[in-house]
């Protein structure tokens, strides 16, 4: 791989991504056999650590590690010191101390997975797993997986992304991770909720979410969180559901092979009615289910494949 | 006190000549002047004592980060003979105990005149009036007030302010931040912070305040003072306003025109400051305005913060970096080295208008006989890499570090003493 940490959809190359993706490919077979372990990490070490709520994140990650054999640690910031005012420079030097690894770290400053890459407080393999309102890279990744299985390779393909954007580090890494891929990316929302500067991203926007479904292949609904509602960005959660929702007279407009996303967790009757969220087409479960074949392949490929510190006698398979 | 004479300075780049001080004041300036002591200034150039309008000192209050002595000493190494204390001290400089507490500090540490800039409302709070009178009647004679760190934003608040100190010849430098725009802001807003995902400083935010402040000044008659200006559009209003009448100086602040948003991108917090670092194009502006004399003064903004509070996430880091020792040598290598400002205007916006502006008689002035002996000597030749470690604050959070700057301080002489000699600060200076 041509990334020590995964902190950015950016860091990763068109032949990096499609090497993840492909390894994820083969490890989902393993969750169908009886035995759904590999050895390959044996011996190392793996960090979740949490400063911020997240627990489809963290199990997705520790089931991930678990069925490489690594051993893991969970983190979380509300039982530990880190809610008594330990800096994360003391916590990553402890993590150090302790020989991670890995350090899977969600936090809810912008940047923080940065800070403890380059900072060098640990030796370990950084993995974002979501920061602030900048990124969330392994979500882009399952995303562009889970869509490149019901639609085949991502070139060419239209993808429209609704709702909060400007607060979305799904968005962010989304938009960076399929521009890589050769997608087409819309991003969808009120003028609000898209951030300045965003003319010199990678994607196409509008303000219009029916103008923006008859050509896509993918629609994916951006939760809306509920502070936003309060802070003028649009007037009620009425008029946002009516003119970016996604309920059943919009889905009837996608074409017929479209899939309908969501990173979770969902609001139902907001972003994105019932009946829209458990139709056949909505393939939101699913993605949960690709999340660990995807992040063990990020870890399988940051700490077991090529050399390096690496103890391990496993190699590449 | 002992008679100096320095040697074959190049007084303010444009005249060698020798100049000999005795009892704290120029007493000649000529050929082969003889005294106590000769330094040799040899490609120095001569410039008046600097004077910078915007430093925090963090005593009272936060003397882990700075004192007035450690600020003082970082001062007389970056040239400063007078330098000006903000006041979101804790307690607040809001009252005349406190300006005078640090006024008096300034004086016993000897390294350079610490002139309190008082608050203009009581703990900053931006809704009643501090007793400006009492402050500006006191041993430390405030001219200067300012809730810097905060905006006076209430619009009435601050015409009272400007109106009040016309009786005894203050100005208000304001800290123009619309609050509103910039709740919880990380950074300039731009395609950075979209990318980056943290929450935006608008321009507009500066800018509409200015607008405000200038109408407001006109109104009123009175003058205003703007403080760390950082935008195009701020620098284009602050012309347009000079050119109606109004009463307006403006600051420029080293590292806004040196450094540039870009540096966000390491997600360290060494480059956090308030108002942020902004756009090339920004930086550009503010350079074009310091040379054609839209923007008056450079002024540090130095403040100086603990380790802990800058080795951490940038957003819970604190806004600020270091600026008094590497002020000159920024201002040689934006301004002077490319030709925009001559030393003698450089003399005129570092020491010379500040001082006007703070209405701080004995400083500030020309290097001629008969005037106060506050020189500094400067060896524009001189490169330095910046060490961090390097620095007479108690504080480390110097953005230049690793950086190479050109020009270096030699000699500072507060009153005809010297504060820094040989390039190194003078221990054991006593009033």
């Amino acid at each position: 791989m041509t990334f020590t940490h995964l902190l950015s959809a950016g860091d990763l190359d068109r032949t990096d991504a499609i090497r993840i993706l492909d390894t994820a490919e083969e490890l989902l077979g393993l969750a169908s056999r009886p035995i759904k372990k590999l050895p390959t990490l044996r011996g190392r070490t793996v960090v979740n650590l949490f400063f911020e709520d997240s627990t489809r994140t963290r199990i997705s990650f520790e089931a991930a590690a678990k069925r490489l054999s690594a051993d893991v640690i969970n983190f979380s910031a509300k039982g530990s010191s880190v809610s008594k005012g330990e800096s994360l420079k003391d916590t990553a030097l402890t993590l150090q101390a302790m020989g991670a690894d890995a350090v899977v770290i969600r936090h809810q400053h912008s940047g923080a997975p940065h800070r403890l890459a380059n900072a060098k407080w640990t030796n370990g393999a950084v993995i974002n797993a979501g920061d602030g309102t900048h990124e969330h890279p392994t979500q882009a990744l399952l995303d562009a997986f889970t869509m490149r299985r019901h639609l085949g390779e991502l070139e060419g393909k239209n993808i429209t992304i609704v709702g909060d954007v400007l607060h979305s580090r799904v968005a962010r890494s989304n938009a960076l991770l399929l521009d890589t891929l050769g997608a087409n990316v819309t991003l969808v929302a009120p003028p609000t909720l898209l951030p300045v500067g965003i003319e010199k991203w990678p994607v196409e926007t509008s303000y219009d979410l029916d103008s923006s479904l008859e050509k896509a292949d993918a629609v994916m609904m951006l939760r809306v969180q509920q502070e936003r509602m309060n802070a003028a960005f649009f007037p009620s959660a009425r008029e946002y559901s009516r003119r970016y929702g996604l309920d059943t007279p919009r889905l009837n407009r996608l074409p017929d092979h479209a899939i309908v996303m969501h990173p979770g967790p969902m609001n139902r009757g907001m972003e994105i009615t019932a009946d829209v969220a458990d139709h056949v087409r909505s393939v939101i479960v699913e993605q949960v289910t690709n999340g660990v074949a995807v992040r063990m392949a990020v870890l399988y490929l940051l700490l077991g494949g090529a050399a390096g510190d690496s103890t391990t006698e496993e190699g590449t398979e | 006190m002992s008679s100096y004479v320095i040697r074959g300075a190049n007084i303010l780049g444009e005249t060698v000549s020798d100049i000999a001080i005795e009892d704290g004041v120029i007493t000649a300036i000529g050929a082969g002047l003889e005294g106590d002591e000769v330094i040799d200034a040899t490609g120095l150039v001569a410039l008046p004592g600097l004077v910078d309008l915007h430093t925090h000192v963090r005593e009272p209050g936060r003397e882990d980060a700075e004192t007035v002595l450690t600020g003082s000493k970082a001062a007389a190494r970056g040239g400063f003979t007078c330098v000006h204390a903000m006041a979101n001290t804790d307690p607040v400089a809001d009252t005349a105990g406190v300006v005078e507490q640090v006024w008096r500090l300034g004086r016993e540490g000897g390294y350079c005149d610490v002139q309190p800039v008082g608050a203009v409302t009581i703990g900053l709070g931006g809704e009643r009036l501090a007793e400006l009178g009492a402050m500006a009647d006191s041993a430390a004679a405030v001219r200067v007030f300012s809730d810097d760190g905060k905006c006076v934003s209430d619009a009435v608040i601050m015409r009272r302010a400007l109106e009040y100190v016309k009786a005894f010849d203050g100005v208000i430098a304001q800290h123009a931040q619309e609050p509103r725009l910039t709740e919880g802001a990380q950074m300039n807003e731009g395609p950075l912070s979209g990318e980056l995902g943290l929450t935006g400083w608008p321009a507009v935010a500066e800018e509409a305040i200015i607008a405000r402040d200038v109408l407001l000044a006109e109104h009123v008659g009175s003058r205003l003072h703007v403080c760390h200006l950082s935008t195009r559009g701020s620098v284009e209003i602050i012309r347009w306003a000079k050119g109606r009448g109004i009463d307006v100086t403006a600051e420029v602040t080293p590292h806004h025109l040196l450094l540039s948003d870009d540096l966000v991108r390491s997600y360290d917090p060494i480059y956090k400051v308030n108002p942020p670092l902004r756009s090339n194009d920004d930086v550009a502006a503010v350079r074009e305005g310091l040379a054609d004399g839209t923007i008056d003064i450079v002024a540090t903004d130095h403040a100086p913060h603990p380790m802990e509070d800058k080795e951490c996430e940038w957003s819970a880091a604190a806004f600020g970096m270091l600026g008094l020792e590497t002020a000159l040598s920024v201002v040689q290598q934006t301004m002077v080295d490319p030709g925009l400002l001559t030393w003698a205007e450089v003399a005129e916006k570092m020491s010379a208008k500040p001082a006007e502006i703070g209405r701080v008689s004995n400083q500030g002035r020309p290097l001629e006989v008969g005037e106060p002996a506050n020189i500094v000597l400067v060896d524009p030749a001189a490169t330095r890499v910046i060490d961090a470690r390097d620095t007479a604050s108690l504080s480390r959070n110097n953005p230049y570090a690793g950086l190479t700057l050109s020009g270096e301080v030699v000699a500072t002489f507060l009153r005809g003493r010297p504060t820094v000699r040989d390039r190194a600060l003078v221990e054991g200076v006593t009033v």
